[in-house]
C-alpha cells in the first residue's frame, strides 16, 4: 500500500471512528436521561478520578507554578517589571496551564485506568453478563464513569491552579524576595472573571467530556483479549491527549474572538 | 460497590475543596472590581475615554464606591459613561469626574472629586465637570511639539 | 438430522438453517436443531466447534449471517437490543469463568438482577440472595469479592445469580471446565437438582463426556458446521463416523460404546450426589 493509499485509509478510518464515537456518546446521553440515577456509582467514580488524582495534581500544580513563577520573574526583571509576576503566572495558569495540564495528567492517570477497567470487563465477559441480565452496560458502567470524569475535571483544574499559584508564591516571595502583597495584588487585578476564569472553566468542562468520551468508548469497543485491553489503554492516552491539545487551540481562538 | 461512609466523606471533602478553589479563583482572584452596594446612577460625558471599560471601578479618594456600567456614544459624538454607585453617597452637583490610569501602564478607572455646593446629585443626573483620559501619545507629541516651537521662538516655552 | 421430529413442536429453543462465519472461520453451515422444554440438553463438540457461539446465538449476543434462532417462538436474531432485554429476562446465563462483576461483592452480584428489575425491599432481597447462595453451597461468602473465591466457588455463585430471577431457560457455558472431579460432581448435581425442581430448560455446553452422559436428557453434537441430536443412549450406539471418533477421542479406556452407555446410565432420581 503506497503512502497515499495509507493516508486515505487512515482518514476514512478516523472519520469512521468519529462517527462511531458520536453514536456512542449519543447512547450515553440517552442512558443518562433514563432512570435509575446511579448516584452511588457516580460517587465511586468521583473518588477514583478525583480523590486518587489529588496527589499528582497537587504536586504537579505546585511544581509548575514554581517553575512558571521563577521563569517569569527572570524574564520580567529584565524589563524591571517583576512586580507583574503574579499577573503573568495567574493569567497563563488560569487560561492555559491549569485546564490543559490537568486534562493531560488526568488522561494519563484516570483516563487510561477507566479505559482499562471497561476493556477488561469486556474481556472477562462481564459486559455480556450484564446484557444477559437485561441490564444496559452503557447505563450501568459507562454513564456513571463518564459523568464522574466530566464533573471532576473542573474541580481538579481549579485545585491545580490554586496549588500552582501557591507554588509561584513560594518561589517568588519566599525565595526571590518579591513582596507578597505585590504578587497577590497583581494577580487579582489582572485576572478577570469573564475573560479568564470562565475560559478556564469552559476548557476544563470540554476537556473533561472529551476524555470521558474517548476513554469509555475505547474501553467499551475494545477487543476481548489482553492485547485489546492494552490497545484500549494506550489508544485512550494518545487520542485524548491530542484531542485536548487540539480543542485547546480551538477554544483559545474562539475565546479571543 | 460497597457503600462506604468513609469514602463518601472523602469524596464530599474533595468536592468541597474543588468548589472552594473555584470560588477563590472566581471571586477573589477573578473578582468583580466592585461588589458593594449600588443603585445611584449618574452620567458623565467625556471627550475621550481612552482605555476605560465597563465594570471599571469608580473611586473617591482612592476608595472604590461603584463601577462603570455602560459606555456609549452620545448624540454630540462624545462618550457617555454611566456610573453605578453606592446609594448612600451624597455628592454635590459640582462634583467632577476624571479618568485616571492606575500606575503608568495599568487599567483606567474613574475618580470623583466632590464639590462644595449644597445641592446633591440625584439618580439619573449628569456630572457636569469631567476631565478626559490623558493619552500618553498626545502628551509626548505635545511635548515634542512644544520643544520644537521653543527653538523657533528662541527658547520661550508656550 | 434430528431423530425425534415428533418433538419439534415442543422445542423451546429452535435453530433453523443457521449460518455463521466469524472472522475467516465458518462456524455454522446450515445448523438446525432444537432444545426441548424442561429438558437438560448437553451440547458436545470439539474446540472451535461453536459451543459457546451457540449459546451466544440463543442469548442474542451474536447474530447469525442467515437462518433463524427462535426462543419461545420469538426470532431473537431479528429483535432489537431493547426487545431482547424482554426475552433475556426469561434466560439465565452462566458464562465460562462466571463473569461476576469483580468490583462488587458476591452478595451484590447475586442481588443485582433483583435490585435492577424488581421493587423488592432490601430485606426481601437479602433473604432471597442468602437462600440462593445457601442452595449452591456458599452460605458464608456474601461479603467476599470474586477474586477471593476459587474457580469452582465463582461458578456456583454465578449459577446462583443466573437463577435468582426464576428464568425458564438456563444456559451454561462449559460449567465443568478447569474443575477437579469433586467440584465437577457438585456442579453437575446442582444443575440437575435445580433444573428438575424448577422445570428449567437447561442447555449446557461441555467437554466433559462422563457428566454429559449422566445428566443429559438429550445430546447435541456439533459436527461439520451442523448438529446431530438425540438421546444419549442412541447416540452412543450411533454409527456416524464423526460421533464415534469424537467419543473415542474423549475417552481414554478402550472404547466400547455399549459399556459406556451402561456405566453412565443416570442414577435413580432423588438424593444428592
Amino acid at each position: 500500500m503506497n503512502p497515499v493509499e495509507r493516508l486515505g485509509l487512515n482518514t476514512t478510518s478516523l472519520v469512521l471512528h468519529l462517527g462511531r464515537l458520536g453514536v456512542f456518546v449519543a447512547g450515553v446521553l440517552r442512558a443518562s436521561a433514563s432512570p435509575p440515577v446511579r448516584l452511588r456509582r457516580f460517587v465511586a467514580e468521583v473518588f477514583d478520578v478525583g480523590v486518587l488524582s489529588l496527589p499528582i495534581i497537587c504536586l504537579s500544580g505546585a511544581t509548575v507554578g514554581a517553575v512558571l513563577g521563577f521563569q517569569s520573574y527572570v524574564a520580567l526583571s529584565r524589563f524591571g517589571a517583576e512586580g507583574s509576576v503574579g499577573a503573568v503566572v495567574g493569567i497563563s495558569l488560569i487560561r492555559e496551564f491549569g485546564p490543559v495540564l490537568t486534562a493531560l495528567l488526568v488522561t494519563g492517570r484516570a483516563g487510561s485506568a477507566m479505559a482499562a477497567e471497561i476493556a477488561s470487563m469486556v474481556q472477562t465477559g462481564q459486559i455480556d453478563g450484564l446484557r444477559m441480565m437485561s441490564i444496559d452496560p452503557v447505563h450501568f458502567v459507562v454513564m456513571p464513569k463518564a459523568w464522574g470524569m466530566l464533573f471532576t475535571m473542573p474541580l481538579l483544574s481549579a485545585l491545580f491552579i490554586v496549588f500552582a499559584i501557591a507554588g509561584g508564591y513560594a518561589i517568588v516571595v519566599a525565595l526571590l524576595g518579591l513582596d507578597a502583597g505585590t504578587y497577590l495584588t497583581s494577580l487579582e487585578d489582572a485576572v478577570e472573571f469573564d475573560e479568564d476564569v470562565m475560559q478556564s472553566l469552559t476548557k476544563a468542562l470540554v476537556f473533561g467530556s472529551l476524555v470521558a468520551a474517548i476513554a469509555t468508548y475505547r474501553g467499551y469497543t475494545s477487543e476481548p483479549t489482553s492485547a485489546g485491553v492494552s490497545a484500549a489503554t494506550t489508544g485512550t492516552v494518545v487520542a485524548a491527549s491530542v484531542a485536548v491539545l487540539l480543542m485547546d487551540y480551538v477554544l483559545t481562538t474562539l475565546w479571543g474572538v | 460497590m460497597q457503600p462506604s461512609p468513609t469514602r463518601d466523606l472523602i469524596v464530599g471533602l474533595f468536592v468541597l475543596c474543588g468548589f472552594a478553589a473555584l470560588a477563590y479563583l472566581s471571586i477573589q482572584v477573578g473578582g468583580t472590581a466592585y461588589s458593594g452596594p449600588s443603585g445611584l446612577e449618574l452620567r458623565a460625558t467625556f471627550e475621550q475615554v481612552g482605555g476605560l471599560r465597563p465594570r471599571a471601578p469608580v473611586a473617591i479618594a482612592g476608595v472604590k464606591v461603584g463601577q462603570v456600567s455602560r459606555i456609549e456614544l452620545a448624540d454630540d459624538l462624545r462618550a457617555a459613561v454611566s456610573l453605578d454607585l453606592d446609594p448612600k453617597l451624597q455628592l454635590p452637583v459640582d462634583t467632577s469626574a476624571r479618568i485616571v490610569t492606575s500606575g503608568l501602564l495599568g487599567d483606567q478607572f474613574i475618580t470623583l472629586e466632590p464639590g462644595a455646593e449644597d445641592d446633591i446629585l440625584a439618580s439619573g443626573d449628569e456630572i457636569d465637570f469631567t476631565e478626559s483620559a490623558i493619552s500618553l501619545e498626545s502628551l509626548i507629541g505635545k511635548f515634542v511639539n512644544d520643544a520644537g516651537l521653543e527653538e523657533e521662538d528662541g527658547g520661550k516655552p508656550r | 438430522m434430528d431423530g425425534d421430529g415428533a418433538l419439534a413442536r415442543d422445542f423451546h429453543i429452535a435453530f433453523d438453517g443457521v449460518q455463521l462465519t466469524l472472522g475467516r472461520r465458518s462456524v455454522f453451515r446450515g445448523l438446525s436443531c432444537g432444545f426441548v422444554r424442561r429438558q437438560i440438553s448437553v451440547v458436545l463438540g470439539g474446540s472451535g466447534a461453536g459451543k459457546s457461539t451457540l449459546l451466544r446465538l440463543i442469548g442474542g449476543l451474536q447474530r447469525p449471517d442467515a437462518g433463524s434462532v427462535r426462543v419461545g417462538g420469538r426470532e431473537v436474531n431479528r429483535l432489537s437490543e431493547r426487545d431482547l432485554f424482554g426475552v433475556r429476562e426469561k434466560i439465565g446465563m452462566l458464562f465460562q469463568g462466571g463473569a461476576l462483576l469483580d468490583s462488587m461483592t458476591i452478595f451484590d452480584n447475586v442481588a443485582l438482577p433483583l435490585r435492577e428489575h424488581t421493587q423488592r425491599s432490601e430485606a426481601e432481597i437479602a433473604a432471597e440472595v442468602n437462600r440462593r447462595l445457601a442452595s449452591v453451597g456458599l452460605p458464608d461468602v456474601g461479603d467476599l469479592y470474586p477474586r477471593h473465591l476459587s474457580g469452582g466457588m465463582n461458578r456456583r455463585a454465578a449459577l446462583a445469580r443466573s437463577v435468582v430471577m426464576d428464568p425458564e431457560i438456563v444456559l451454561c457455558d462449559e460449567p465443568f471446565s478447569g474443575l477437579d472431579p469433586v467440584n465437577v460432581r457438585r456442579i453437575e448435581a446442582l444443575l440437575v437438582d435445580l433444573s428438575r425442581r424448577a422445570g428449567l430448560t437447561l442447555v449446557v455446553t461441555s467437554h466433559h463426556l462422563a457428566s454429559s452422559l449422566r445428566m443429559a436428557d438429550r445430546l447435541v453434537f456439533l459436527v461439520d458446521g451442523g448438529a446431530v441430536s438425540g438421546a444419549p443412549q442412541d447416540l452412543l450406539r450411533s454409527e456416524d463416523r464423526r460421533i464415534v471418533d469424537f467419543l473415542a477421542a474423549e475417552t481414554d479406556a478402550a472404547f466400547d460404546p455399549a459399556r459406556l452407555a451402561d456405566e453412565n446410565a443416570r442414577p435413580a432420581l432423588g438424593g444428592r450426589s
